[in-house]
């Protein structure tokens, strides 16, 4: 057995402290992906900091010089910021994106914060056996040339082709969510948008956080464009899988026009993927299939996929025209 | 013990929905599993871990085990050096740590002992291994699969051949040629595969114990005696509880071996194994892969002139295994010419096996969808096609079936599935965003009996009978429809039944495979409960007793004995997703005479799902540059979910098949899963226009232009 030291802090900022002092510590949430880890033997800390009994499990309304939002603590169980009443009623897309992943015995476990930096599910990273760029820096990409079903489509690199498994990161981005960090320094704030990255040279690094930095929390603003909107996610079974593809969307119609559109796409890249260009080109027209289709092949512009993959190109086409002509007809 | 002619069973207990008689234990969690036995195993165990190759052929060079021995709780590092030897090596699959060779990814090439189950797993990962690798090859495709085995399993032809095809073919009026596929794909039973064994030494002979999650256990002892240089009678191995094994556990395979030595090594301190989830992707067996070109000759009404399968799939150079996946193919429809052959390319790969309905299973996936594709070339409803190719006689032995009811169960199921409203066009029905469609396929699957079952028979105090017979209930209920065939057998309630199972020191029985086990166990049952009341009358004295095997019925020689079945499937595919849903399916089967309609059902709706999600989401994906499986969990291979699994329903033909099994019965572990893939792919043609010939059906095979 691997001897592992657990330390339960007394405050975010203790645990915080606890990272600074040993490079080998981890934070422990639900542990419903690094528990995992652990046992395929993928990821060695010496000590698990377990964050998931501090107090950072309030969902409240906020009003601070920004505007209006939500404010959700990193602790936050999936299962319950899925029900919770404001999210259902203004976040549409957050609850359905939440029910969407997992299982409600894992949504019961895992947290908010923990699944924002879920790890992705490519299976060469998750087999120690293999190569794989972000487990084992310069050891090369299995997956590039090998099972292909679930690789990135969009600013994928030499290096890593894996997708982010994360279905609330995609709702989230599409609401231009921020994310609360705790680090040695003090608080923080970053745009989720800026949270995860791409994987260039370096696929070993999910995200743009310090190593010790603790997410405590996330804010989300209230916007009109959120009460019209979904999450629609593509899989080859009904439950209980990762996305093929999945689309986050959200729209604000005035005399049928678009005012506001927002588009995230997961399944298809090393982070979320917030589709700009084909918001951009979607704002004052009407939602039409031809329309919304010429504004998502501007987005994938720049798509480049392998055999196995490509059929994502289509996908995602498919399901965010689908996906808007559905909110445009008023459903939900 | 004396071979009995059975006579047919008058039944009172048989066809009644006695509740599991071991449903208590199961439910509150007191069923012990093999890896959960405490009592009767002495002293503490050793937990072992195995070390597996991380190269697809070579010989391992060196093993060095320092860094592993120096970890606390690891007590040995056991390698091709130091392992116990084995007196015969000709099964290659379990005759492992003997040299340095390997022979697949994932082999067995050191075990690690340790006080505790953690302590040996961290000690695997610290067992440092240098290897000499060879070029290997891992992928079956059409120019490798040129390998004819003597025979293909359990022991049919390779190949088979009557009339001309090729001169039929270019005679016929309707041609289809295709090619169909089915994919890798692994049993992945709920209870992971487990063995606990120790040594010891009685009357100065060795002896080995072993409580071990198998579908035979006396299996278990026929295949480890002749390696391991023992009399049966020094082995004994049980299995009170199992959590399925749909044939992966039929066979021991490399990981009871290992148990077996490592146990060798340790003084008589027993030895417990839990083979993990991803272990079982390279150790326990799988289906293989197959490619079946087929080719169907016919008049312009359908009827059938020629029937040619030819199969490629693949076998492990460790060890062969030849799936029959042509089988059903030489007795499903009447065609003056036929031709059915198989090919294997032999890989170096982890080695195959038996998975439910080996051969019915991927063969009925390629007959069935090219009927379908029969039927629509000649204009001609699909159950109307199956008519006009109904033989009279079994087109491979010529002898009368039994009971061939094919078409009973297609014409019960059109009634209940509303067939008649389908239309014949494909791509004509929608709802919403949803193309929507549906079809049928036909099941089948061989009755067999098993040869060498004894059940024994012993009169109690107070009026009751210890029933014995050393069989495994695997979890599909054989503890229960045993005794209640016992309790008939005998004129008894069921709760005057006392069955003892699951033990070498029981009379002897076969593996719960092939569909056979109720009719071989309960046939030698059913003998011994005979013979038993011939010898001993109604009104016994206690502790008298009668073991007996069945004999034959003569009349068994005269006919060809398969149960059949008919599937029906109503599918979705999303227009703009192409994401495929089954909101109805349902089987109908002719199986002779249910044993209990409870377990029964749950054996045909379990099947009809293992069915249906091999239809749509298993495979399991080889890396070839590897050698390995890399979709290893069940994350990333996919069985069907709850939410995938809607309206099924099965039902079967009231009838008894009495010249098969006193019981009237002919087995039905494997049908529910045969045609059933097929079924949901000829829906999805239905529905969409679009034939697919692979499975799984994903997605993204239709997204074609949604339209509007």
């Amino acid at each position: 057995m691997r001897a592992l030291d657990y330390l339960r802090p007394e405050s975010p900022a203790a645990a915080v402290a606890a990272l600074v002092s040993n490079p080998n510590a981890k934070y422990l949430g639900g542990g419903t992906n690094l528990v995992d880890h652990l046992k395929l033997g993928i990821v060695s800390p010496d000590e698990l900091v377990d964050i998931s009994r501090l107090p950072l499990d309030d969902i409240q309304e906020y009003d601070d010089g920004g505007g209006p939002g939500l404010r959700v603590g990193a602790n936050v169980r999936n299962s319950d910021l899925a029900a919770h009443p404001v999210v259902r009623s203004s976040f549409p897309l957050v609850a359905r994106a939440l029910l969407s992943g997992a299982s409600g015995q894992i949504r019961n476990q895992a947290t908010t914060a923990g699944n924002l930096l879920q790890r992705t599910r490519c299976v060469y990273f998750q087999d120690a056996t293999t190569p794989c760029n972000k487990r084992v820096p310069g050891s090369g990409c299995s997956a590039r040339e090998g099972y292909g079903r679930y690789n990135a489509i969009l600013g994928a690199s030499d290096a890593c082709v894996a997708t982010h498994p994360s279905d609330l990161a995609v709702a989230l981005a599409a609401l231009d969510a921020t994310v609360v960090l705790l680090g040695p320094d003090g608080e923080r704030r970053l745009p989720l948008a800026e949270l995860h990255r791409l994987p260039g040279d370096l696929p070993n690094l999910d995200t743009t956080l310090g190593r010790s930095e603790l997410i405590t929390g996330i804010e989300i603003p209230f916007s009109p464009v959120a009460a019209l909107s979904t999450y629609r996610k593509v899989r080859d079974r009904a439950s209980y899988a990762f996305a093929l593809v999945s689309v986050a969307a959200a729209v604000h119609l005035e005399h049928g026009a678009v005012r506001d559109v927002r588009i995230a796409w997961g399944g298809v890249a090393h982070k979320p993927w917030r589709a700009e260009r084909a918001e951009r080109a979607l704002v004052g027209q009407q939602l039409e299939p031809d329309v919304i289709g010429a504004a998502v092949e501007e987005e994938l512009e720049n798509a480049a996929s392998g055999d196995e993959n490509a059929y994502k190109v289509t996908l995602v086409r498919n399901t965010t025209v689908h996906t808007l002509l559905q909110l445009a007809e008023g459903h939900r | 013990m004396t071979a009995h002619r059975t006579r047919p069973l008058r039944v009172r207990s048989v066809g009644t929905a006695l509740g599991r008689v071991d449903g208590t234990e199961k439910v509150t969690g007191r069923a012990t599993y093999a890896a959960d036995h405490a009592d009767g195993v002495p002293g503490d165990v050793l937990h072992l871990w195995l070390v597996q190759s991380t190269i697809a052929k070579g010989r391992v060079v060196e093993v060095r085990p320092e860094h592993a021995l120096s970890h606390p709780g690891v007590v040995d590092v056991i390698d091709h050096t130091s392992a116990p030897r084995l007196v015969d090596t000709e099964n290659g699959e379990l005759a492992i740590l003997q040299d340095a060779a390997v022979g697949f990814r994932g082999q067995i090439i050191a075990l690690v002992l340790a006080e505790t189950a953690e302590a040996a797993r961290e000690g695997a990962a610290l067992v440092e291994v240098s290897y000499e690798a060879a070029a290997h090859e891992a992928e079956l495709r059409e120019d490798n699969a040129t390998y004819r085995p003597d025979s293909v399993n359990p022991d049919l032809e390779t190949d088979t051949f009557q009339g001309d095809v090729d001169a039929a073919l270019r005679e016929a009026d309707v041609v289809v040629e295709q090619t169909y596929r089915t994919a890798y794909e692994h049993n992945n039973p709920l209870e992971p595969h487990a063995t606990i064994a120790w040594w010891g030494e009685v009357d100065g002979r060795a002896t080995l114990s072993m409580f071990d999650s198998t579908q035979g256990v006396h299996g278990v002892v026929a295949s480890l005696v002749p390696m391991l240089g023992v009399e049966p009678d020094q082995i004994r191995v049980r299995a009170p509880y199992v959590g399925g094994g749909f044939g992966s556990k039929g066979e021991p395979h490399a990981h009871v071996m290992a148990a077996a030595l490592a146990a060798r090594t340790t003084n008589g301190r027993p030895v417990r194994l839990a083979v993990t989830r991803q272990q079982m992707f390279s150790l326990t067996g799988y289906r293989t892969a197959t490619i079946s070109r087929f080719r169907l000759g016919a008049r312009s009404d359908g009827t059938l002139t020629a029937i040619a399968h030819d199969v490629l799939e693949q076998s492990s150079v460790v060890r062969e295994f030849a799936e029959q996946t042509a089988s059903p193919t030489r007795m499903m429809y009447a065609a003056p010419n036929r031709r059915t052959t198989h090919r294997l390319a032999r890989l170096d790969v982890a080695v195959p096996s038996w998975m439910r309905a080996p051969g019915e299973m991927p063969g009925m996936f390629a007959h069935e969808v090219a009927m379908d594709e029969l039927a629509v070339a000649c204009g001609v409803d699909p159950i109307v096609l199956r008519e006009r190719n109904e033989p009279d006689l079994d087109p491979e032995t010529g002898k009368p079936f039994n009971n061939r009811r094919l078409l009973d169960c297609l014409h019960r199921g059109a009634e209940r599935f509303g067939w008649d409203a389908r239309p014949r066009e494909a791509r004509t029905q929608t709802d919403g965003d949803w193309w929507v469609g549906t079809g049928v396929a036909a099941a089948t699957y061989p009755a067999m009996k098993t040869p060498g079952n004894l059940a024994r028979v012993r009169s109690l105090e107070g009026g009751g009978y210890a029933v014995a017979i050393g069989c495994v209930d695997i979890g599909t209920g054989a503890r229960t429809v045993l005794t209640q065939i016992a309790a008939d057998a005998l004129g008894v309630e069921a709760d005057a039944v006392d069955l003892s199972i699951a033990d070498t020191r029981l009379p002897s029985a076969s593996v719960a495979g092939g569909s056979s086990g109720t009719s071989s166990w309960g046939s030698a049952i059913v003998a011994a409960a005979q013979l038993f009341r011939d010898d001993h009358g109604a009104s016994p004295d206690p502790g008298v007793e009668t073991t007996a095997s069945a004999e034959d019925d003569p009349a068994a020689e005269s006919h060809a004995f398969h149960s059949f079945g008919a599937v029906f499937a109503e599918t979705r595919v999303h227009r703009w997703t192409g994401e495929i849903r089954v909101p109805r399916l349902l089987g109908v089967y002719s199986v002779g005479r249910v044993i209990n309609p409870v377990t029964a059902r749950s054996q045909f709706l379990g099947g009809l799902v293992m069915g249906l999600s091999a239809g749509l989401f298993e495979e399991s994906y080889r890396d070839s540059r590897f050698g390995h499986v890399v979709t290893q969990d069940l994350a990333s291979y996919h069985v069907a979910s709850h939410a995938d699994v809607l309206d099924v329903d099965a039902e079967w033909l009231e009838e008894a098949d009495e010249i098969f099994t006193p019981m009237g019965s002919r087995g039905v572990g494997e049908i529910g899963i045969v045609g059933t893939a097929a079924a949901v792919a000829n829906a999805t043609y239905h529905a969409t226009g679009i034939r697919r010939r692979s499975i799984p059906l994903t997605p993204d095979q239709f997204l074609d232009d949604p339209g509007t």
